[in-house]
């Protein structure tokens, strides 16, 4: 059996001590009508990436702070080695850049207006070159499990992902907190059926009042809507894959936390602060929850999976695992970890473990997953209400 | 592989496919452990991933998977027969 303390990692290490596995300059637009310019830094200065997406304009109250949190989360993830920041005006590029800059690394803010694309472009360009350069020049180190921080959620899942799957990941997280790793699960709705298990893991009172709270206000969410989330949960791939209840699919994501002990219950895309594992509040979508992983500095991503669900990220590499045959025969481009051998009897969870974790070390060394060799780049905003 | 059949807990109502099951064939049932759990003849096909039931089950029961319940039974459901949207529905979110 490896435990996660024997798991020789190397990664970037950060001016605030953070460690990260990859060393991106992201070129990150504050808002939707600034993806042309981030796109146009990004394709001339190689080595740089773009992170286009659909908002940032007239949100407001706590849909604007989260819009805030999640994009300078993703700056300020250990995975990113130095951020170019652009928005059409100052103010609110400046508060992102802002962020980001207190953990240390070089970031620089762009705004459009009273310059234009073009003029903004090539500002941008030139600080992004730079910044490459910087980001090149670093060497990856050794550094200690009690130094990662890494995410699990699961998509697509099936009757395997709980039988399979999940429990691997499970076992994986049994050892990887055991080795002092800082965790991160969510999933709120997720857990409707067997949110009784997630409350009893709670480490104190206080943590269980608050993951109740947060459950009941999304369930609140769902009731309000009037409608059965039938087809959404569980999700119409989850049905064609066996899974019938929501009760019964939760019981299978909630696998993937093992017998860990919940420390804190975090708002989305907040940091945690402590090592062990910590339940986001989030949604179950596949590249929401990722992404909002990512703002939180999770720097590497377990994916169980059955019927196959494909999904990336930009920022964080995402290692999929799968025990349904039928997903390795007619879809393994998409799958790194197989533990089909499970369903055989040919392979235990222990065994399974093993093979997740190994790939979990060579993934955090620098071997691209299948998301990344495929080009899964889903960057996606968590959405709370209509923008003003 | 001798087993068509994985249980979660040894006690649980269904069962999950573990291969495509074709109806009249007589399908071994173990735990992930490897514990036997008896022979089932499947009433009718059931696909890779989903459940067939391992002992008859009245209408209103709760259904067991896990050792708990997943949902329940609407309609009486016969040893050996498909359980899936058709005949178990959710507990929770019920308007």
């Amino acid at each position: 059996m490896i435990t996660a303390d024997r798991l020789k990692l190397t990664g970037y290490r950060r001016p605030d001590g953070r460690y990260g596995v990859r060393n991106h300059v992201i070129i990150l637009p504050v808002d939707d009508i600034s993806n042309a310019a981030v796109e146009g830094v990004a394709s001339l200065i190689k080595g740089t990436m773009a992170l286009p997406h659909a908002y940032g304009r007239l949100q407001f109250g706590e849909d604007l702070e989260l819009t805030f949190r999640t994009l300078a989360g993703i700056g300020r993830n250990p995975n990113i080695a130095a951020a170019v920041v652009i928005g059409i005006e100052p103010k609110w590029t400046e508060r992102i850049a802002k962020e980001i800059r207190k953990t240390g690394k070089p970031v620089a803010g762009f705004s459009i207006e009273r310059y234009g694309d073009l003029k903004t472009i090539e500002m941008a360009a030139r600080k992004a070159k730079e910044f490459v350069q910087y980001a090149t020049e670093l060497a990856r180190e050794p550094f200690p499990v009690r130094k990662l921080c890494m995410s699990a959620k699961c998509g697509e899942s099936d009757t395997t992902t709980g039988l399979a799957s999940c429990p691997t990941v499970g076992r994986a997280f049994e050892r990887l907190e055991k080795a002092g790793a800082t965790l991160i699960f969510g999933e709120t709705t997720e857990l409707t059926g067997g949110e009784d298990i997630v409350e009893s893991r709670c480490i104190s009172p206080k943590v269980k009042a608050e993951f109740r709270r947060v459950f009941d206000d999304y369930a609140k969410l769902v009731e309000s809507q009037g409608v059965d989330l039938m087809g959404s949960q569980p999700t119409e791939g989850n049905i064609r894959g066996g899974l019938t209840t929501i009760e019964e699919k939760a019981m299978g994501n909630i696998q993937k936390i093992g017998r860990c002990m919940v420390k804190s219950v975090l708002d989305p895309a907040v940091e945690p602060k402590k090592p062990g594992l910590h339940f986001m509040d989030s949604s179950s979508a596949a590249a929401e929850m990722v992404t909002l992983c990512a703002a939180a500095g999770s720097v590497v991503h377990y994916f169980p999976t059955g019927q196959g669900n494909i999904i990336g990220n930009p920022v964080i590499p995402v290692i999929k695992i799968s025990g349904n045959p039928l997903t390795l025969k007619t879809m393994s481009e998409h799958i790194d970890v197989d533990v089909t051998g499970i369903l055989r009897l040919e392979m235990n969870l222990d065994q399974a473990a093993d093979v997740a974790l190994k790939a979990l070390e060579s993934t955090i060394n620098g071997r691209f997953t299948s998301a990344e060799a495929l080009r899964h780049d889903e960057f996606v905003l968590t959405k709370l209400y209509r923008s003003a | 592989m001798k087993h068509g059949i994985l249980l979660h807990e040894h006690d649980d109502d269904v069962g999950v496919a573990v291969v495509d099951l074709k109806k009249g064939a007589s399908v071994g049932a173990v735990t992930l452990e490897g514990k036997a759990a008896g022979k089932i003849t499947l009433r009718e096909k059931v696909p890779l991933g989903h459940k067939v039931a391992m002992r008859d089950l009245p209408k209103d029961k709760p259904v067991l998977k896990y050792g708990r319940p997943v949902g329940k039974a609407v309609q009486a459901i016969a040893k050996g027969a498909h359980v899936h949207v058709h005949n178990l529905k959710t507990s929770r979110w019920s308007i």
